[in-house]
């Protein structure tokens, strides 16, 4: 139980009640939506994308606790990287959720997800908002939809 | 007998259970139910003492799985009161039931024109393979709405019944809302413009006295597993004239008379639905679950579950940012409900760390969600082993997580 109040403690406080860049971007040049249907997260994420890099990038949606912060932390993250540094932190924020293992200068504010390793059906939910940026990185079509299903 | 709780619960190995380091409180009997000592001792005495197949060979052992095999078709018909046991036909459960009758019967008798009605309540296992059927034969599918009280919205009948419906599927018990649907009216609409129906029972043969001679209900559909008995093994039941009018739908062993290089001819009911080895320990555990309701009694078992829904329904009432879905007034133990600022999934979690097993997501009915404007919502559902003091448990762990959670 301890546990897992220390893990929303430093989710909740930090962004699930008040999560970072939520907001439509009007000057998005891509939208993507990431659906987890089992439990009913959905969110949208937009990004300006220009030069390879993530010049802003916003979201809006439902979600638990975890992918909300989940959510909130990575656009804090995502801003001004390019697209290279953020599939590179998307593999080891992956990693990290899977395992528990990280390197806390690598992962920075990400690493108060570490504790979702110990709920596997959780896992899901962290990487939502993750799968979809990469997915919506990948392809050129500027609309796609992520699901976890 | 009388409905001695005590004594229920002591029948269930698993109730005995931690969960966390707390004793477990299972509140998710609408996805599955435990299983009480007679049915792990059934399945587990068939395969320790006469395991064999069935209908086939001569010795001993195969002669008395085969007689206990058939002696669940004839306590089926029994309970769902089916008069003639050829109409009894073991699945793999709901879900397979009903997937039969849209292979078999449906894609063989609808077309352009023809109408599916469904209701917006359907588990997705009673709306998508007839959305298939829709897409395989040019039928349109449509659909009775729901109310705000999570009942059915039944005023404008003449709009949904009329001389090109040809299928009527309908949820007896929803399993988001806990709604007994009128199963008999619906019915009647039905046959008065000559459309067939199928019900799924999968919810309420499990809580209330089913009668298919009553209600004249074409197909009805449940699953073992809901019902104390073992997963994997579920019932179609069809009057025996439209079951004897359909082609088989999995062809194999069993289910033929004669076979040649070029064809063959068709057992006769049931066993020209039930291709293949079937599933004997399961069919037999089964068994043994009717027996045990049985000897309970569903009178006993409908009072002691309306008591319990009523006091967990005002419990959760009373709980600050708590809203319930579905107010029907014939209901089962099934509530689901949303608390204002806590995620179903969260609150599921926290409640895990308790030991109190509830579900949250959609159930199986994303069109519900849709309905309702709501990404999950939380639910939980009891059976006749689960008791007062287990909801006051759950609803202890739903405040502490709610102030935990919003902080007040
Ligand atoms: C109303 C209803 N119909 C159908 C099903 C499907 O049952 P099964 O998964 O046993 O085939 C369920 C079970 O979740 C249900 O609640």
């Amino acid at each position: 139980m301890d546990e897992l109040r220390e893990l929303y403690q430093a989710l909740i406080l930090d962004h699930s009640q008040h999560p970072h860049n939520f907001k439509v971007l009007d000057s998005a040049n891509r939208t993507a939506d990431g659906h987890n249907p089992l439990c009913g997260d959905q969110i949208t994420l937009y990004m300006t994308v220009e030069n390879e890099i993530i010049k802003d990038i916003s979201f809006q949606g439902q979600g638990c606790a975890i992918s909300k912060a989940s959510t909130s932390i990575m656009t804090t993250i995502l801003k001004g990287k390019t697209v290279a540094e953020a599939r590179a932190i998307f593999d080891k924020f992956q990693h990290m959720i899977k395992t528990g293992e990280y390197d806390s200068n690598e992962m920075g504010k990400l690493a108060v997800l570490a504790g979702v390793h110990k709920y596997p059906a959780r896992v899901k939910c962290a990487i939502l908002p993750w799968h979809t940026v990469v997915k919506s990185l990948q392809t050129d079509d500027n609309s796609e939809i992520f699901s976890t299903e | 007998m009388s409905f001695d709780i005590n004594q229920i619960r002591a029948d269930f190995p698993n109730l005995r259970q931690e969960v966390h380091g707390k004793p477990l409180v299972y509140l998710d009997n609408a996805a599955t139910t435990h299983k009480p000592q007679a049915v792990i001792d059934a399945v587990s005495r068939f395969y320790g003492e006469y395991n064999a197949n069935v209908h086939r060979a001569l010795y001993q052992h195969a002669a008395e799985a085969t007689e206990a095999y058939e002696a669940v078709r004839d306590k089926v018909a029994n309970l769902i009161n089916a008069g003639d046991r050829r109409s009894i036909v073991f699945t793999g459960g709901t879900t397979e039931s009903i997937n039969l009758v849209a292979y078999a019967w449906a894609r063989k008798n609808l077309g352009p024109g023809d109408e599916i009605l469904v209701t917006e309540m359907e588990h997705h296992s009673n709306l998508v393979p007839w959305q298939l059927v829709a897409r395989d034969t040019g039928a349109t599918l449509r659909c009775i709405p729901i109310k705000t009280d999570g009942t059915l919205d039944l005023d404008d009948s003449d709009k949904y019944f009329t001389s090109r419906t040809k299928l009527v599927a309908f949820t007896h018990q929803s399993n988001v809302f806990g709604t007994i649907n009128p199963a008999k009216e619906i019915i009647e609409l039905a046959h008065a413009v000559g459309a067939v129906t199928v019900v799924d029972a999968a919810q309420s043969v499990p809580h209330l006295p089913v009668d298919v001679t009553d209600l004249d209900c074409d197909f009805l559909a449940f699953s073992g597993h809901k019902m104390l008995g073992p997963t994997g093994v579920g019932v179609l039941y069809g009057k025996p004239e439209l079951l004897e009018s359909m082609s088989p739908f999995f062809g194999g062993g069993e289910m033929i008379q004669t076979v040649t290089m070029e064809k063959s001819t068709w057992n006769e009911l049931p066993w020209k639905f039930e291709a293949g080895t079937p599933k004997i320990a399961q069919v037999i555990g089964l068994g043994a679950a009717i027996d045990y309701l049985n000897e309970i009694g569903y009178e006993a078992i409908g009072e002691y579950e309306k008591k319990l829904t009523d006091y967990t329904l005002e419990r959760l009432a009373a709980v600050e940012g708590m809203s319930i879905h579905g107010q029907a007034a014939k209901r089962g133990p099934v509530i689901s409900f949303n608390l204002a600022d806590v995620h179903p999934h969260d609150l599921a979690q926290f409640l895990d760390m308790e030991g109190v097993a509830i579900r949250a997501g959609h159930h199986c009915a994303q069109p519900i969600m849709q309905r309702l404007g709501v990404p999950a919502t939380s639910r939980a559902s009891m059976y006749i082993y689960n008791t007062s003091e287990e909801i006051d448990r759950l609803v202890q762990s739903i405040e502490n997580t709610r102030r935990f959670m919003t902080g007040n």
